[in-house]
């Protein structure tokens, strides 16, 4: 069965050039990607990301908003239950990275990223969580 | 002295002044900068070059610059943009900014206050004050401005949704403190357009939130003489992912559509288009940039005289602010970004920028750190002082490439035009507006950024630091700037305090009028948006009071 990506966009941030982007080189590598649109809440992509019955969440965040909100969405899904991985793209300042696998994100993705680097990193994840 | 070259003097005289008489009358009354207008080894410049009978500097269509002596007169802007914590935080900069000679505030609003969010809304968490200053209410903005004489400062401010909102709050802040509005000059970015188009930062559907722009258009028109209405803005729309000739194209079809908008509230294109300013992007496609900074000038110039009917020269004239391209900036390596920077931000000024804004290296990792602002602000310094550049109008003029690649920007921008113009059947306001509902300009801005990209994961295209020329990627001792979360706790402690100190039936009378014009598209809401904002009703509660009547914009998510 083909790998399934719920794509997400939290909190107020409005760039989803990369998230586009990125959705559409997944597809090209075969997964399945569902997109949840702009504006939504950690809880709306935890419900989502279980409804959809993904593999793997991806949060795209530029606005540096990120320490605050992925987290949010980890511990939406597990609140309910759900151990789906959530990675990360977007601006990240190198000394957060410590401290988001920590609070449970699974990959961080910064400019440049190629997509083998982001289907490899994602792929392997899923692999390891089936 | 006026140097003219001798190229210049060759022309056989006629009868009726010809575009280098009138240049070279409009160049003589001008005031020059001091300065040599010499090259390095001293060999003397011409304020510009070449053939009698070709385009000239401030003559119409424009191709070669607004004004007659380009930099000779005046170099450029450096505007650099910065907002940030609470009211208080981005006041102290602002003075520091007037006690060191700046006449210009440029005000970077949060991301709550962008999307008409008070600072306690649950959306707001973990953006307050983060990319720019939080608004709330008129008790901000009278922190914000305190101890600044708005009649005598231009301020612009960078908002497009709440623009009507931030207005109606200025005015207000400006008449509290003794300044009448027709004194106030400044400028608002206002361009809903390409908020549903590129940089999605809308909060009411397409058509109200036209009519909040014509109510903006309409009342600056009439009561304040000194103030800019819409800063139309390329560059969302370039770093969304659009090719040059789209950014070029859907910007100035924007700009067309306002002025058929403004046509609609009764205003002349005479006394619109003058007020409209643009605003593009500097990518790392050094003449591409340069040929589309050429092709726009001439494009409005035609099209505001030609087909909208202009007759004032300011009409004609586009003027326009340039930022260099944050999307061309590498997390790896951030240092090697003062070079791209640097190129970028000579081609804004090799085609004839008004104001400049460079971007710091950090920007792919944080936002910028103070020593990185800085060092962009010198790498303008530099061009500005260092370089000559600035001592000839429209230096690349008469390339053979640089004119083919103009006329190409053109000919690409006219056929976009027409597919808009067919859209909107002989209208670009409606142009634009179908297109955003058909999710049009979305689909293609997409389209592009995704070729885009798959050229670089094919190798086809070379990012230094990201596809080559790895060593040193490693080495990643940049200092960021660090933001707490400090500024939105107290940000909403204040607005707590103002909620309990302000009359509640006053506000909810305020609101409900607001409603209730809201819903009569013939008033001008901006009479109804100063009372609340008098009566300390927030940002956010205007914006819901709106929203109760206009409905909210829900974007069809499409990939």
């Amino acid at each position: 069965m083909n790998t399934r990506v719920l794509v997400a966009k939290v909190g107020l941030d409005g760039h989803d050039r990369g998230i586009k982007v990125v959705a559409r080189l997944l597809r090209d590598a075969g997964m399945e990607v569902v997109y949840t649109g702009l504006f939504q809440t950690p809880e709306t992509v935890a419900v989502a990301a279980i409804q959809e019955d993904v593999d793997v969440v991806g949060l795209s965040m530029l606005s540096g908003a990120h320490m605050t909100l992925a987290p949010l969405v980890v511990h939406a899904l597990r609140e309910r239950g759900s151990e789906i991985p959530v990675v990360l793209g977007g601006i990240v300042p190198p000394q957060d990275l410590d401290e988001l696998h920590e609070l449970g994100i699974a990959a961080v993705f910064g400019p440049g990223a190629s997509a083998e680097e982001i289907v490899s990193t994602i792929s392997g994840i899923v692999a390891l969580s089936a | 002295m006026l140097k003219v070259s001798k190229v210049l003097e060759r022309g056989d005289d006629v009868a009726a002044e010809s575009a280098q008489e009138r240049w070279r009358r409009l160049f003589r009354k001008e005031t020059l900068r001091p300065g040599s207008f010499a090259t390095m080894s001293s060999i003397p410049l011409a304020p510009v070059y070449g053939p009698s009978d070709g385009e000239f500097p401030g003559i119409y269509p424009y191709t070669r610059g607004v004004h007659a002596s380009m930099y000779r007169t005046k170099l450029w802007t450096m505007r650099m943009f910065a907002g940030f914590g609470i009211a208080t935080d981005t006041n102290a900069r602002f003075r520091e900014i007037i006690r060191a000679g700046g006449t210009g505030l440029s005000t970077a609003f949060d991301m709550p206050t962008l999307l008409g969010l008070d600072s306690d809304d649950p959306m707001s968490l973990g953006e307050v004050g983060r990319c720019g200053v939080a608004i709330d209410t008129l008790a901000d903005v009278r922190d914000l401005f305190a101890g600044i004489d708005l009649g005598n400062i231009t301020t612009s401010m960078t908002i497009n949704s709440p623009a009507a909102v931030m207005l109606a709050l200025f005015v207000a802040q400006a008449e509290a403190s003794g300044v009448a509005r027709a004194r106030l000059g400044g400028t608002l970015q206002n361009d809903i357009l390409k908020e549903y188009q590129a940089q999605k930062e809308f909060v009411f559907p397409p058509r109200p939130s036209m009519r909040l722009v014509r109510d903006t258009i309409a009342f600056t028109a009439a009561e304040m003489p000194k103030w800019n209405s819409i800063s139309v803005s390329g560059y969302h729309i370039r770093e969304a992912g659009s090719t040059a000739a789209e950014e070029l194209a859907f910007t100035l079809a924007n700009g067309f559509a306002y002025v058929e908008l403004a046509r609609e509230a009764g205003l002349s294109v005479d006394a619109v288009a003058p007020r409209l300013s643009f605003f593009f992007n500097a990518h790392i496609d050094f003449f591409e940039e340069i040929a589309k900074y050429r092709a726009a000038r001439r494009l409005w110039a035609k099209w505001m005289r030609e087909h909208y009917g202009a007759t004032e020269e300011r009409s004609w004239q586009l003027r326009f602010h340039t930022q260099t391209a944050g999307v061309s900036l590498t997390a790896q390596q951030p240092e090697i970004n003062i070079a791209r920077t640097a190129i970028e931000a000579l081609a804004g000024v090799l085609g004839g920028t008004q104001s400049l804004h460079t971007n710091s290296m950090d920007e792919a990792l944080a936002l910028p750190s103070e020593k990185a602002a800085r060092i962009a602000l010198r790498t303008q310094q530099i061009i500005a002082h260092e370089t000559n550049v600035a001592n000839v109008a429209d230096p690349l003029g008469g390339s053979w490439f640089i004119e083919e690649l103009t006329d190409e920007m053109e000919r690409e921008a006219e056929v976009i035009f027409s597919v808009i113009d067919k859209m909107g059947e002989g209208s670009m306001l409606e142009g634009c507006v179908r297109g955003i509902e058909e999710n049009w300009f979305q689909g293609r801005i997409a389209d592009s950024a995704y070729e885009l990209e798959r050229s670089f994961n094919s190798g086809e295209r070379v990012i230094v630091g990201v596809s080559d020329f790895l060593e040193g990627n490693d080495d990643t001792d940049l200092a960021t700037l660090r933001i707490t979360n400090e500024d939105e706790r107290k940000q909403r402690a204040r607005l707590q305090q103002v909620r309990l100190d302000r009359n509640t039936a006053k506000v909810q009378e305020a609101l409900q009028r607001l409603r209730h014009e809201a819903s009569d598209a013939s008033v001008n809401l901006m009479p109804a948006l100063i009372d609340a904002t008098k009566a300390y009703a927030s940002v956010g509660e205007m914006m819901s009071a709106l929203a109760d009547v206009f409905g909210r914009y829900v974007e069809v998510p499409t990939l």
